[in-house]
């Protein structure tokens, strides 16, 4: 009892030093921040100072501290390869000091949400449009990046897709989000094991494959005894973009109208869609998890589990490379013609509004640079693992041992879809989106329960439209 | 009354606040204050860009809304399973292993404390591995042993995943307990057991008659910690479920955080948390006037 | 062991064989835990399971240390040691006056107690995370600190405590011309320890796994708490449980060494024969 009672008494002692401490400096804790400072800034802004004089005119002139959070896009979650960007950065813009937190996607959208609502929400953030655009700059908590988004930007990354242009502005003209890499999510077949139970061959040269041929292959995989083809996952919104894609190419349904105000899985092609999944997993060619999101599913195909992945792209293939003794061969999704139209994936940078003009300024001259800087622009893009949405930057894979693995995914591009993350009521839809999953699979009817997931959506964009 | 007797009782007022002062600041600060904010923005149409009276219209829309039942009910079934089912077992568990040896008794006692200590993310992601459809160990086990043929989805299937959920649960709470009962246990007054036994009562009549009444107390506060860990069950579902599969383990915590964090609607989110804060108010209350007058002074 | 041990019955052996399957299922998932850490991606993820590490490395930790990962485990053990001390001090004292003083507005007070005591504590969190931001204690440790101090569990245990004070006891010393602190600190803390000791486990405990206020209050590197820090190891498009296992190993190691340590302190003195309904 007395070393407990001793214990505590340390702990009163420790507190009422750190409340003196703290009195001088009432909002954070002083000594951790400082220890933490001079790694990321102190050594590169005196390294660059010779620099200096070379340095734009503008960049002189700004001197801010700002904070930057990324989102795990490629290794843009891992602190040494950013802090390598803040101090290419620092060379050129010595004054401008960012500090960098790295959010993932569990939790990090409630620690932006927390944020937003303390008023300590970071100068820049890295995400896609339809948290920049279609949540936070809907809500009016982003400035608008029109000035970053110059004629030669607008034309350059025009020239790759519109789609692009189109996600990143939002309803009202306002640019939220200054895209940087791109890429299109596909799916993902054992090669080895396809060659093996002679089901390669319904998979055609360009890696589209038919709904028809699809089911055929499902077959010959279950003939030659695979136990568990693939795994439909829907026990969260994680990786969703997979399962959405292929019930919507089955039968080339629309996940949205055109003027993304309106959701219709509920179409007929879309519940065909949807009914031909639960029928393959009823017939056993196909199976579904309600306890499994995307990472479960990609770690079952890494392991050989099961035999393809429907949530994959250029950035997981380098992610799982260590992990896989067979071949991850990259597919289109099924669809009813063989013309899949594949869920996209943007990337990029927004501003929130903290109403600091040197700040606003400090980081749009930090999304400029890591952007658009002849030498970091290639470099950041390459180390997302995805594409640039500058058609300038040409293949920025060429001569590098990236190149032959790159282009396979960069095929890919033309079956890029509409970019329908964008419209309101998003949150809402992923989270439906999932249980509607649940409930066909659990046995309930499919088109009512579409027809109930397409209301939840619709009653959300309508509510989102009308603030 | 006197005025001397008056002045009495304003000086014990006057050092009774005193002592209570450092608490009521905190309690009136941190948990009143937010309290009542939580009420008035209740009805409110409270977003992240909007804030238009709405009177009664979020506790409408809670009352309507087929989610919110089903969080209410899944909340209901976690308590009303777990609370009596840790305290029964931590009772039965602290009975048994206080009358072993030394040694083992504070074996057993770490052991069951484990979980606790090792925290509830780590824990759980344990245990979502455990249940792992594809890959996981009690389908492993089960399929080895020969008493399934097929594998099952515990997280992924309505009738299972709130009973993983409230099995986890269960883990995580009977440490405290276990070791609340053994002291109380160690503690209960030897010689009317032995006075007991001579008298040729049976274990089971010296337990009710003389060991129950006297643990009473820990009983009490078991019953009071696992409603708190009980209502709080949060962390646990949306690490491995998220709510699902088709909100079959939504609870009312869980709901609150979802249409707070994940769609803004503070508002909403406050009517659920005023809601669920009257009937922790009442059940807790209830708890302690049972408790009370079935307790022996 | 005062009655001494008695017969060995049919019963009790049952009561061992049982126990000892319960012990296998709550030491495994620690034991997977500290072997998991151990594991390469590989043998952590292999389709059946392996149950010692073949080929052990290093490698998670040397990954987990890459981060701030002492500076998470410092936060976790700053803010439940305070909020541990913070609560059994106020909650000793309020606990005494609510029990041993008669004062205008005490049963209100005492009502007010019993129906909040438990209240989860995020019912009121986004009141809370503006209180905190108005405040600008947000992504600061404290704001994860204050809110558990002011939960009134705490004060109503101490509050059972204090009732058996005896109230000559105080009265004599209050003849004898002691003041009130003085009353507090030599007669009340010596008999309501057995409480503190309970509320402060109860109390460290829970805030060490209070994940929910923790992810809401705190956001930056430097505030990040180790149930925070092993949640976001976690990403959506890959489990990386090697590293993920060597958080958890992390986090729970100090504390289960500090259980075994003052197991005798957190188990002798703890009884809660003193609190009466």
């Amino acid at each position: 009892m007395k070393k407990l009672v001793a214990l505590l008494l340390a702990g009163v002692m420790t507190f009422s030093l750190a409340a003196c401490g703290n009195s001088s400096q009432p909002a954070a804790e002083p000594a951790p921040a400082e220890e933490a400072a001079p790694a990321e800034e102190a050594a590169p802004a005196e390294e660059a100072a010779p620099a200096e004089e070379a340095a734009p005119a503008e960049g002189a002139a700004v001197a801010a501290d700002i904070t930057l959070w990324t989102y795990p896009i490629g290794k843009f979650g891992d602190a040494e390869t950013v802090n390598g960007f803040v101090q290419a950065f620092n060379a050129v813009y010595p004054d401008i000091n960012v500090s960098v937190e790295y959010l993932d996607y569990t939790s990090g959208d409630d620690q932006v949400t927390a944020a937003i609502e303390a008023g300590t929400t970071p100068d820049i953030i890295m995400e896609g449009p339809e948290r920049l655009v279609s949540n936070w700059g809907a809500k009016g908590k982003m400035i608008d990046l029109a000035d970053l988004w110059d004629e030669e930007a607008l034309a350059d990354i025009s020239a790759t897709s519109e789609a692009v242009v189109a996600a990143c502005k939002s309803a009202d003209g306002a640019y939220y989000e200054y895209p940087l890499c791109m890429t299109t999510h596909t799916m993902a077949v054992n090669k080895e094991l396809f060659e093996e139970a002679g089901a390669m061959q319904y998979i055609n040269e360009d890696r589209t494959w038919t709904t028809e041929n699809f089911e055929k292959a499902l077959q010959a995989l279950k003939d030659y005894g695979v136990e568990t083809t693939g795994v439909v996952y829907c026990g969260g919104q994680g990786g969703d973009q997979g399962t959405r894609a292929l019930a919507m190419n089955l039968y080339n349904a629309e996940f949205t109208n055109a003027d993304h105000t309106e959701w219709t899985m509920n179409s007929e092609a879309g519940v065909k869609g949807l009914q031909q999944l639960v029928d393959w997993t009823e017939a056993g060619l196909l199976s579904f998890d309600a306890g499994a999101v995307a990472s479960d599913e990609i770690q079952l195909f890494a392991n050989k589990t099961i035999a393809m992945s429907f949530c994959w792209n250029a950035a997981n293939q380098l992610t799982y490379a260590a992990q896989t003794d067979f071949t991850p061969y990259a597919v289109a999704f099924p669809s009813e013609d063989g013309t899949p139209e594949l869920a996209g994936g943007i990337w990029g940078f927004g501003v929130f509004d903290n109403g600091d003009a040197d700040k606003i300024a400090a980081a749009k001259l930090f999304i400029e640079f890591i952007c658009d800087d002849a030498t970091q622009g290639p470099i950041s893009i390459a180390n997302t693992g995805f594409f640039p949405v500058r058609s300038s930057y040409g293949n920025i894979y060429a001569g590098t041992e990236d190149e032959e693995r790159m282009a396979t995914y960069a095929s890919f591009q033309k079956w890029l879809g509409d970019y329908y993350n964008v419209t309101l009521g998003w949150a809402e839809q992923r989270t439906a989106w999932w249980n509607m999953l649940q409930q066909i699979f659990g046995g309930e009817d499919v088109q009512a329960a579409a027809d109930a997931y397409v209301e939840t959506c619709n009653t959300a964009t309508a509510d989102a439209s009308a603030n | 009354m006197t005025t001397r007797s008056k002045v009495l009782v304003m000086r014990e007022t006057r050092s009774a606040y005193l002592f209570l002062l450092p608490s009521l600041i905190f309690f009136v600060g941190f948990v009143i204050i937010p309290m009542f904010m939580c009420l008035f923005t209740s009805f409110f149409n409270y977003t992240m860009s909007d804030f238009k009276f709405v009177g009664i219209g979020n506790y409408v829309e809670m009352f309507q809304d087929k989610i919110f039942q089903r969080a209410f009910w899944n909340t209901v079934l976690i308590v009303v399973v777990a609370v009596p089912a840790v305290t029964i077992f931590s009772l039965w568990v602290g009975s048994s292993i206080y009358r072993m040896h030394a040694v083992t008794r504070s074996f057993f006692r770490c052991v069951f404390y484990l979980p606790v200590v090792t925290g509830t993310v780590a824990v759980a992601v344990v245990w979502k591995w455990m249940f792992n459809k594809y890959t996981g160990l009690f389908n492993h086990v089960l399929s080895e042993v020969g008493l399934i043929d097929q594998n099952i989805s515990w997280l992924g299937d309505e009738k299972t995943a709130i009973w993983c959920i409230i099995i986890i649960l269960f883990t995580t709470s009977i440490g405290q307990p276990i070791v609340l009962y053994v002291a109380a246990l160690g503690n209960v007054d030897t010689s009317l057991v032995e006075a007991a036994e001579v008298d040729g009562a049976t274990d089971m009549q010296t337990f009710w008659k003389i060991k129950w009444p006297s643990i009473m107390p820990t009983t009490l506060y078991v019953l009071v910690i696992t409603t708190i860990n009980s209502f709080q069950c949060y962390a646990l579902i949306q690490l491995l479920t998220s709510g699902g599969p088709n909100h079959s383990t939504d609870t009312i915590m869980y709901y609150i955080y979802y249409e707070a964090f994940k769609l803004n609607r503070y508002g909403y989110g406050n009517a659920m948390g005023i809601f669920l804060a009257a009937v922790i108010a009442i059940f807790s209350a209830l708890q302690f006037k049972v408790t009370k007058s079935g307790s022996v002074d | 062991m005062k009655s001494g041990v008695k017969r060995t019955t049919g019963y009790d052996i049952i009561v061992l064989v049982i126990m000892v399957i319960l012990a296998i299922l709550f030491i495994f998932p620690v034991y997977w835990i500290v072997t998991g850490s151990f594991k390469d991606a590989a043998a952590i993820n292999a389709a059946s399971p392996e149950w010692f590490p073949k080929n052990p490395t290093t490698d998670n930790y040397v990954r987990l240390f890459a981060k701030p990962a002492m500076r998470w485990l410092f936060n976790s053990v700053f803010i439940a040691l305070m909020s541990m001390a913070l609560t059994c001090m106020t909650a000793a004292m309020a606990g005494y006056a609510l029990a041993k003083k008669r004062f205008v507005g005490r049963g209100l007070l005492f009502t007010f107690l019993v129906c909040a005591m438990a209240l989860p504590k995020q019912v009121v969190l986004v009141p809370l995370l503006k209180e905190m931001s108005f405040l600008g204690l947000h992504d600061n440790v404290w704001a994860v600190i204050l809110p558990t101090v002011g939960w009134p569990f705490g004060v109503f245990l101490m509050k059972q405590f204090s009732e058996t004070i005896p109230t000559e006891m105080l009265e004599a010393v209050r003849i004898d011309g002691a003041g009130e602190v003085q009353t507090f600190l030599t007669i009340v803390l010596p008999i309501v320890k057995p409480g503190i000791g309970a509320l402060a486990i109860f109390t460290f405990i829970t805030t060490w796994n209070d994940y929910f206020l923790q992810l809401i209050m705190l956001n930056s590197s430097n505030t990040l708490t180790i149930a925070l820090g092993i949640a976001k190891l976690q990403s959506e498009m890959s489990n990386d449980f090697g590293l993920i296992m060597a958080g958890a190993a992390l986090g729970a190691i100090p504390i289960i060494a500090i259980f075994l340590m003052f197991q005798k302190y957190f188990t002798q003195g703890i009884t809660m024969g003193a609190v009466k309904g």
